[in-house]
């Protein structure tokens, strides 16, 4: 096969799941402290207009990031206080928090710069450019690992190498401190985290925290890495598709990784499969890109109905804890 | 949802519904001052767009009509113990079935045959798209919120291969198909009134008006009126006293996501049979998302959903209106209200109990009446 | 003379309208085990609930070791030394019992180093003890006496000198209890205080230095072990004379065709731990059979099956000629068919719909019969409310508002509506009335009324089944009685055999068994 193409495939598959990594890490951190969310798609929106209309603003990209981060994380505690403190639904929660981003992202950006909801592109200086292009030209030379590595995995802006180590770190955090097992036992048992003294309400607002840090983070992704602009709705079902994820790698950040690079894959190859034409055994035609772009859909559906191994959620997830004996 | 606080009727039903929209309209108006508009100025001129011509009021209960289905969508499933997400998918697969049924058996016979059988097919094909994750709830476990958010994606992808590979209107340029055939055109309103003598500005509002109360005075009846409906809100309340009453939960599971699902199907009746008169891609265009914001201020009833559909058809003409006439002012601040709406009166519609339930104790100290 | 371990002064609570705790006094000295007895519903799991910090007392006051303290929380419980294991296990399942033990107590920020620093003194701790765990298995997969040591080595990994153990025998089988034992006398030994809450005299009379036996929220006896039998400590549990006698002038029963035939039914829960064993027993036409023993000895799950609710893993039932194998059970509906009638133990959670208006759950159950349904799925809205105001009359049940919703009612009110519905269905004139704790959070008048109801009942020729922690309502009602223990029928006993003594000690599990 072509090396170029898998180089190519590589790349656009990392480029394509960064922001999916960080919203499936994030949903990871709520879900598994009993949270559930599915305000992610809200929380990336309203961040990439932060950092897009802060950028624009300001020409300052840490302030950009920063903006990003503190909307990601302002979303979040209200997320909290409407869900840990005060017991509202968490699933209409989420559905508002979608809503009102999606309005507000553009009222705000019609206001600020007439561009109808559009933020002002910005310069390269406000930008993530690509790192490590140096090592990737020197090993364009190189046969099969140039292409796939140099092409591939070379390159990219420092926000999807940061994706793929958060992978690691919040594995990390999860499974080998003592704030992951107090939030994961959260998720399965609070009372018997109540009872052996700890705060359940704290735990779970540490862990909406990063979840907000890591949502600001994809949104800051779509804006300052991949386009140049916050464009309105610009994430598009990401949201959604993170939390299929997520489901999909059965709420572990491994597992998480692994689902949101194949949907990566999936969108990827989408383009490009277009057009080409499918065996006659399989009916001729050619391969539909509805088919490839509603694949993730439906693979989150099948495992769900536990024809693909089972799925379990965390015991205690989407129920208010509420103290009563 | 939450834990409910002990409050008086009166102020469960009326007063804190009315303290939540407040709220959310509170918010609003900040944000339509920071956005340098005026809100007692929007508000007015959202009114008078929404209610005060022949035309405005006539798009207002146009966009009523859309919400009135996908709001006693949300209703019914809520009822049942289901929380529905997915009128998106379920309207758009309902505008497939009214769509196929028009071009198929539109040029054979005429209306009185073809529209019964579009508003049919728009509901068995929108029953059958909320049916799959509701076998899925009953028999596999599946959590309904995530797979109807799944299926609205499919349901995405799926009529959009369909419009461009196979219903495609070979001869026109846009994603759509070919027009409906005569028979197939729901009356609009306007044609109607001139029917009966009185002239009236034409407008999408069509028969599916009728249509919409229609399907609010049925789910009426059928919830508190039926056996099947009894049965239905048994379960919704209580899964095990429903056991108990030898009703069997799953079959009502199905039942409430099948009826769910084909009142969501009607908003294809409404847009395409009513306005469109062919089928395309974007029809839908949120109204299911709408349908949840709507189903929660209604408080889940017949009558409030009928209110609430209304206040939203207002918002959206309204706030056409105010694009024109405010440079400033998109329809998306509408997005925003509604969102609010959901987050004061859906999430969060409980954190003003204690305030309240406060405000009753003090008035009604003075009055020395005891409350149970 | 050394301060008690554990001291509590006058503590009252109250939930509601029930007084759960009045004016307790407790003394436990220091490095012993003092046991605090009682039925369900006596207060007991209330009062420890207040020293672990779950709840706080509305009067009294706290010493331990001498000292004057306030428990607002589970944490300050912990840090004062005390710890408690819970009857319903507080573990993560998906955890290795090392991770259980860890949880809020880690040593440090890192895990492996925190294992690493915990797994010495642990292992030092179950040798010392002998409660044998496997740390390093997910408690998922370990068996429920394996669970409860766990349980305990948490308690005792973070420091507790005063242990609080809730029905710790509530799930074991009789070895396992005597291994549990064991490794009790070796903590009290070794200085632990031990307060072991239960309803087993036997256990108290085998391991315990004093005892404190509560009833309906007060103190009734308290006092060395060495001073008291078992006969006596039954006695108080159980309470004296009842004070709802049988009727003047009671009918002497003359039990009739047997209605309804049970054979064998053995059921074990998602923990393996068998429910129900092998119980049989035969209900017939002109008798109340009354089931009594603490709750959670199976007389729910009995109940249960016999209704339809839930179906056993082996055994037979015969309901008026057709008979059901657990293959293909019998379901409510087809039970009210066949002339049963069914008053469940929890009416709230299934007895009633809360939110519906009392007309509506008036007719949960009988909503297809015929009289209610009419044709096309419509429901007979006006002869619903009808018949609710007949059973409102005929039992008078307040206030007479069919529109009300359910859970307006006061508990009363409410059972005797739930019993009205069951009792005057004309679909199937019950000749088998199945009910489960019926005056449960009724008030005297009410006790009265349908104890009069259930006795008609067996007068006009039906059988009535009465599941009740009460004994007294018990000793009221039946003609004669079963006490369950663990799953088993332990005894049974006619009217006239029914002494407090012999019954308590039935259910305290003291029956003449095979010794431990």
């Amino acid at each position: 096969m072509d090396e170029a193409l898998i180089g190519g495939l590589i790349a656009s598959t990392l480029r394509v799941s960064t922001p999916l990594i960080l919203c499936a890490l994030a949903a990871v951190l709520s879900e598994r402290s009993g949270v559930i969310d599915l305000g992610l798609e809200g929380k990336m929106l309203l961040s990439a207009f932060a950092a897009g209309a802060t950028g624009a603003l300001t020409g300052s990209l840490g302030l950009a990031l920063l903006a990003a981060l503190v909307v990601g994380f302002a979303l979040s505690m209200v997320h909290g206080y409407a869900c840990v403190s005060h017991t509202g639904d968490q699933v209409v929660l989420g559905m508002a928090l979608t809503m009102i981003a999606a309005g507000l992202s553009v009222v705000l950006g019609i206001a600020w710069f007439k561009q109808g909801g559009q933020t002002p592109p910005l310069s390269d200086a406000v930008r993530l450019g690509p790192w490590f292009t140096g090592a990737g030209e020197a090993l364009k030379g190189v046969p099969v690992v140039g292409a796939v590595v140099g092409g591939g995995l070379l390159g990219h802006n420092p926000l999807v190498y940061a994706a793929l180590l958060l992978v690691p770190g919040v594995w990390w955090l999860l499974y080998r401190t003592r704030a992951g097992l107090r939030l994961r036992a959260t998720g399965e048992n609070p009372a018997m985290v109540d009872a052996a003294g700890l705060s359940v309400k704290g735990l779970r607002y540490a862990a909406l925290a990063g979840n907000g840090l890591l949502c600001g983070l994809a949104g800051s992704t779509l804006v300052l890495a991949q386009n140049a602009n916050f464009v309105p709705n610009m994430t598009a079902g990401r949201g959604y598709m993170a939390l299929a994820a997520m489901i999909f790698g059965k709420w572990h950040p491994v597992g998480a990784l692994w689902a949101c690079l194949l949907f990566g894959f999936l969108d990827a190859v989408a383009i490009r499969l277009q057009g080409v034409a499918l065996p006659a055994a399989l009916g001729g035609g050619a391969v539909p890109v509805q088919a490839i772009q509603a694949l993730p859909y439906v693979l989150t559906v099948v495992l769900l109905a536990g024809f693909i191994g089972r799925s379990r959620a965390p015991a205690a997830l989407g129920v208010p804890y509420i103290k009563t004996r | 949802m939450s834990q409910p606080v002990e409050l008086p009727r009166w102020m469960d039903v009326g007063l804190l519904p009315l303290v939540n929209l407040a709220l959310a309209l509170a918010v609003a108006a900040i944000v339509v001052a920071v956005v340098g508009l005026n809100p007692l100025q929007v508000l007015t001129l959202l009114a008078k767009g929404a209610f005060g011509s022949a035309a405005g009021l006539s798009y207002t209960l146009y966009y009523a009509t859309t919400f009135v289905f996908t709001g006693l969508a949300v209703a019914v499933a809520f009822h049942g113990g289901l929380f529905n997400i997915g009128g998106e998918g379920q309207a758009m697969l309902g505008g497939l079935g009214c769509s196929l049924m028009a071009l198929w058996a539109g040029p054979h016979a005429g209306p009185a045959l073809v529209l019964p059988l579009m508003v049919a097919a728009a509901m068995v094909f929108g029953a059958a798209w909320a049916a799959v994750p509701g076998a899925l709830q009953a028999w596999r476990g599946s959590h309904v919120v995530i797979t109807t958010i799944m299926f609205n994606f499919i349901a995405s992808a799926l009529l959009a291969w369909l419009l461009v590979n196979v219903l495609k209107d070979p001869g026109s340029m846009s994603v759509e198909t070919a027009a409906f055939p005569e028979s197939a055109h729901l009356p609009g309103m306007h044609q109607l009134l001139g029917a009966l003598g009185i002239d009236w500005p034409r407008t999408p509002l069509n028969l599916s008006l009728l249509l919409a109360v229609a399907a609010a005075v049925l789910v009426q009846l059928f919830l508190w009126r039926s056996r099947a409906g009894y049965e239905l809100r048994a379960v919704g309340f209580s899964p095990d006293a429903a056991h108990y009453g030898g009703i069997r939960p799953r079959g009502q599971v199905m039942l409430a996501m099948g009826l769910s699902g084909a009142l969501a199907g009607l908003v294809g009746i409404n847009e395409l049979a009513g306005v469109q008169h062919r089928l395309l891609l974007d029809f839908v265009v949120g109204a299911g998302f709408t349908g949840i914001a709507v189903s929660l201020i209604g408080r889940n009833h017949p009558v409030g959903i009928v209110l609430a559909a209304l206040l939203f058809g207002a918002l959206f003409q309204g706030g056409a209106e105010l694009a024109f006439e405010i440079p400033g002012f998109s329809r998306d601040m509408v997005t925003t209200l509604q969102g609010l709406i959901v987050l004061f009166s859906g999430a969060m519609a409980q954190v003003a109990a204690p305030a309240l339930a406060q405000l009753h104790r003090v008035l009604a100290r003075p009055a020395g009446a005891a409350h149970g | 003379m050394t301060a008690p371990a554990v001291r509590m002064d006058g503590i009252s609570k109250r939930f509601g309208a029930v007084q759960a705790n009045r004016a307790v006094n407790l003394m436990v000295a220091a490095g012993t085990a003092h046991g605090i007895v009682g039925e369900n519903g006596a207060g007991k799991s209330t009062l420890m609930s207040i020293l672990y910090g779950f709840y706080q007392a509305d009067a009294g006051q706290i010493a331990v070791n001498g000292r004057a303290v306030q428990i607002t929380g589970s944490a300050q419980a912990i840090a004062l030394g005390i710890g408690m294991v819970h009857q319903h296990f507080m573990l993560v399942e998906p955890l290795t019992a090392l991770d259980n033990i860890l949880l809020g107590a880690e040593p440090h920020w890192r895990l492996d180093t925190a294992r690493a620093q915990v797994r010495g003194r642990l292992e030092a701790l179950m040798a010392d003890t002998g409660l044998q765990v496997r740390l390093d298995s997910p408690v998922d997969d370990l068996p429920v006496g394996e669970r409860q040591r766990l349980e305990i080595l948490k308690a005792l990994f973070r420091g507790a000198k005063i242990l609080i153990l809730d029905e710790p025998t509530a799930v074991l089988t009789p070895p396992e209890t005597e291994a549990l034992f064991v490794t009790l006398r070796r903590l009290r030994d070794a200085g632990t205080t031990l307060l072991l809450i239960t309803h087993k005299l036997k256990e108290i009379m085998a391991l315990c230095d004093a005892v404190t036996v509560m009833r309906q929220g007060a103190v009734v006896f308290d006092g060395p072990i060495s001073q008291c039998s078992l006969d006596q400590l039954a006695e108080a549990m159980v309470g004296r004379r009842v004070h709802l006698g049988r009727a003047q002038g009671a009918t002497a029963a003359r039990p009739g065709a047997p209605l309804l035939q049970a054979d064998g039914l053995c059921w074990r829960d998602a923990l393996g731990v068998p429910r129900l064993a092998d119980v049989s027993l035969t209900l017939r036409a002109g008798e109340i059979v009354g089931i009594a023993g603490v709750s959670g000895n199976g007389q729910g799950e009995l109940l249960e099956m016999l209704a339809g609710m839930a179906r056993p893993q082996a055994g037979t039932l015969a309901l008026r000629g057709r008979s059901f194998t657990p293959a293909a059970w019998l379901d409510p509906a087809s039970a009210r068919r066949l002339g049963l009638a069914h008053v469940p133990e929890d009416r709230h959670r299934c007895g009633m719909v809360l939110p519906f208006a009392a007309w509506e759950t008036a007719v949960l159950g009988y909503q297809a019969s015929p009289r209610f349904a009419g044709r096309w799925g419509w429901m007979r809205r006006l002869a619903m409310r009808a018949a609710t105001a007949q059973m409102m009359d005929a039992y008078d049940v307040r206030p007479r508002n069919p529109d009300l919703a359910a859970r307006k009612f006061s508990g009363g009110n409410q059972q005797k509506l739930v019993l009205a519905r069951e009792a005057l269905a004309p679909e199937h004139a019950p000749t088998v009335l199945l009910v489960g704790q019926p005056t449960r959070g009724v008030d005297i008048g009410a006790i009265e009324f349908i104890h009069g109801r259930l006795r008609a009942m067996r007068d006009a020729g039906g059988a009535v089944l009465v599941v009740s922690s009460e004994l007294d309502e018990i000793l009221a009602l039946s003609d004669r009685v079963l006490v369950m223990d663990r799953g088993r029928i332990a005894g049974e006993l006619a009217i006239a055999d029914c002494t407090e003594a012999a019954l308590g000690r039935l259910m305290a599990g003291a029956a003449a068994e095979a010794t431990a």
